[in-house]
């Protein structure tokens, strides 16, 4: 940060005491904040609120770290909430902070004006960028994000932040891949980290976003965290691991809810036999009584899964989701399909590696017969046949797919025959619920006969495990 | 309900505070008086803990396995010179086990000897005293007449019901016993409950809490702690070994390496007085970090290939 145009700014105070600017002052902006939070699907209690206060009369709020970690302590609590509020801190305090600048009207262009005389040597410039971003300092890369801008950006800036970001990117040479053509002691040569290279990434598109609310005095509407932030990591390898996370939870989750009921349902049916030999003890009066334990029910589930194209990056998770279930419950039966379906369970059953089964399933199920559409309808019709004298009002069937028949015919005929033979039936969808039913999605033919969970991130599938247990317990 | 004070000796009335550490004063002396307990904090690590003695909230602590949530407690009662009360989490644990318990047997034995003679209710008042009751870790917690630090370890392991008979404690540290009145703390204990994140806690207990979420630290916060407890291993040897782990948990593992088997790997390499981790070292110690079999194969495979010294190509780091 480049000091202060002159020691008389209003800048100077702004670091010096509680701001007074803005609707409520400092509380106000505060509690603005909050809302923001609540906006977000974060649930903020006054309790919390009043936890965020109390803590900040404790710190040196000046120090903008302390602040932020100050303020998620007592407001976000679990990782996802703070994944959140990252996102919304950052651009609330950036937009609050631009805001003050543009009303008070402060802009670096004077510091900016003396540093464009200097010479930048720009083969310099690119070396002590790749160390800073070797070393991961973090202000050492705010302060060459500036830089860089100033000596590739400026001018010729064209309108569009994500592509003046790549623009600056390559000008510097910055990959990921290691470089062996260059010389042995630039640090670009075995590549940049990726991560470190995100970080610059965020930097250049800050201080991009400042330059121009500096050039225009006024503020972009604010970009509201789309889900897709939120959403579940659909890239196929880096993010298995983060995907088997998830799942992790997920099984530990099913896991616990079953010991849940222990507690719950004692008052049942008195146990004769045990309560009279119990009431030995005490002269043959029965007056400790014996309960039946409530075994839970381990139902029978089919699960169908979807995997052709339209739904790749889900049926990564579904496979492993499907891994996961596994390992829940002793009589599960899956199978895959595209044009055709076809029983898996026996590589699920043996490979005890993810990665392992779902090589093994994409090689051997031969589910994809000429076009690799799916086509809902002969799947239907098989499965019936196949499986139909095996289907029992206590078996549960789950549908993993996305329901594009690719204008083929949903045959949703068949499948109430199959929902009327099974006790349960769910539909997992991995589109959002706005896609459904537009263009070849014929959900509402299936949801008719089954219930259908929008299933693209973790909210949504930790509901239908939720629906799933419930459900179970209801049955009973 | 009556307020009740218990006291562990003869003298009843509640003595002032005699804390030998002075409350801290700010983030960097936590900070630096955990560094001097052998714990390398992490910087919200140190303001939480801060925060926690400063507000008397409870911290909820959660994070993978092994990033040192039980060794902050461990090391925050190093540090305040405080007994450190520890109650471990599990399935099924019941308050007559995590709160107190009547001595069911002295109760017995003194009714005996007083057969008959005594009425009913003096008995009753009596049996149901001080002296019969065993108290358990919460309600040593409580009672104790020095300030104590309180881990709840493991919270997730419980149930829901427990958690709920949690939330007195933790929102006016007391106790309510039905036949003998509420117990309050004399000193403010500083409590931390840590969770694996296996199940979500109820909102009532977070509310409640103060979070931090620790997390893997970086390549240089890793080598510090590494060199913290085996400083005798060659700096650059070290180094090495805090990049291999930070590699081998970038992969899709069963149980990714925590800091606790880092530095048991650098106990192990100085002990085998390893100088440099190759291919050959790196096969043979390799177990101490990774513990599933699948993984083991995983992690050959990705990492152990690339340590090869004909592969290794890059001049040495």
């Amino acid at each position: 940060m480049p000091a202060p145009p002159s020691p008389s700014s209003p800048q100077g105070k702004l670091y010096a005491k509680i701001p007074e600017r803005g609707p409520g002052g400092f509380d106000g902006q505060l509690l603005a904040f909050a809302e923001e939070l609540r906006e977000e699907g974060m649930a903020v209690g006054t309790s919390e609120l009043l936890d965020a206060f109390a803590a900040l009369t404790e710190i040196s709020w000046t120090v903008s770290a302390d602040f932020k970690e100050a303020l998620a302590a007592t407001l976000a609590k679990s990782p996802e909430d703070r994944h959140t509020f990252e996102l919304v801190f950052d651009r609330f305090f950036f937009r609050a902070a631009e805001a003050e600048a543009a009303r008070w009207e402060i802009s670096e262009a004077a510091v900016g004006q003396s540093g464009q005389s200097l010479e930048l040597d720009l083969d310099a410039l690119r070396q002590q960028i790749a160390a800073a971003l070797r070393d991961g300092s973090d202000a050492a890369m705010r302060d060459l994000a500036r830089l860089a801008i100033a000596a590739f950006g400026r001018g010729e800036g064209s309108g569009v932040l994500g592509v003046d970001v790549q623009r600056i990117r390559r000008a510097l040479g910055l990959r990921t891949e290691p470089q062996p053509d260059l010389p042995v002691d630039d640090p670009r040569r075995d590549g940049v980290p990726r991560e470190q290279l995100r970080r610059f990434e965020q930097h250049l598109r800050r201080e991009l976003e400042r330059a121009l609310i500096e050039r225009t005095a006024s503020l972009p509407p604010k970009r509201p965290l789309t889900d897709l932030d939120r959403a579940l990591p659909s890239g196929p390898i880096q993010d298995l691991a983060a995907v088997h996370r998830v799942v992790a939870q997920l099984k530990r989750r099913l896991a616990s809810q079953g010991h849940e009921q222990k507690g719950r349902n004692r008052h049942a049916h008195v146990d004769v036999r045990r309560t009279m030999r119990a009431s030995l003890q005490t002269g043959g009066v029965p007056i400790e009584l014996k309960y039946r334990p409530r075994r839970p029910r381990r139902p029978e589930i089919f699960v169908l899964c979807d995997v052709s194209t339209s739904v790749t990056s889900a049926s990564t998770f579904f496979l492993s989701v499907l891994h996961a279930l596994h390992d829940s419950f002793r009589k599960l039966r899956s199978f895959v399909f595209i044009e055709r379906i076809s029983e898996v369970t026996d590589v699920f059953e043996r490979e005890r590696d993810f990665r392992a089964a779902s090589e093994a399933v994409s090689r051997d199920a031969g589910v994809a017969d000429i076009s690799g559409y799916t086509d809902y309808g002969r799947v239907w019709t098989e499965f019936l046949t196949e499986i139909e004298d095996e289907l029992h009002p206590r078996a549960t069937v789950i549908v993993l797919g996305d329901a594009r028949t690719n204008g083929r015919p949903p045959r949703d005929d068949v499948f109430a025959a199959i929902t009327a033979k099974a006790g349960r039936t769910f539909w997992l969808n991995p589109e959002p619920k706005l896609y459904w039913n537009y263009g070849d999605s014929v959900i509402s033919a299936y949801a008719e006969h089954c219930t259908a969970f929008e299933c693209w991130n973790t909210d949504g599938l930790s509901a239908f495990v939720d629906a799933l247990m419930n459900d179970r317990r209801e049955t009973r | 309900m009556r307020r009740v004070s218990l006291s562990g000796g003869a003298a009843h009335a509640p003595e002032p505070m005699t804390t030998t550490v002075p409350e801290p004063q700010s983030v960097a002396e936590v900070a630096d008086g955990l560094r001097g307990a052998g714990y390398l904090p992490g910087e919200s690590t140190a303001l939480v803990s801060f925060l926690a003695s400063k507000l008397g909230k409870p911290v909820l602590v959660e994070g993978p396995a092994g990033v040192g949530k039980t060794e902050l407690a461990k090391a925050l009662s190093r540090y305040l010179d405080r007994t450190l009360v520890r109650l471990q989490c599990y399935e099924g644990l019941d308050e007559a086990k995590a709160l107190y318990e009547w001595n069911y047997r002295k109760q017995l034995l003194r009714i005996q000897t007083e057969a008959g003679d005594a009425g009913w209710q003096d008995v009753q008042d009596d049996i149901f005293g001080e002296e019969f009751l065993l108290p358990r870790p919460l309600m040593t917690a409580i009672a104790s007449e020095e300030p104590v630090v309180l881990l709840i370890d493991e919270i997730d392991k419980t149930d829901q019901e427990f958690e709920a008979m949690l939330l007195e404690l933790l929102s006016d540290f007391q106790i309510s016993i039905p036949e003998l009145g509420r117990i309050e703390a004399r000193t403010q204990p500083v409590v931390l409950l840590t969770s694996n994140n296996t199940r979500e806690l109820t909102e009532a207990l977070k509310r409640r809490c103060l979070y931090l979420w620790l997390d893997y630290p970086d390549i240089e916060h890793e080598l510090q702690i590494v060199r913290l407890h085996s400083p005798e291993l060659d700096e650059q040897v070290a180094r090495r070994l805090v990049e291999i782990v930070n590699q081998v948990r970038e992969l899709d593992l069963k149980k990714p390496p925590s800091i606790a088997e880092s530095i048991d790997w650098a106990r192990a390499l100085l002990l085998l007085g390893a100088n440099d981790i190759d291919a050959d070292v790196f096969r043979q110690t390799m177990s101490v970090i990774v513990k599933h079999r699948t993984d083991l194969d995983t992690v050959a495979e990705r990492v152990g290939v690339k340590l090869d010294p004909a592969a290794d190509a890059r001049p040495a780091a």
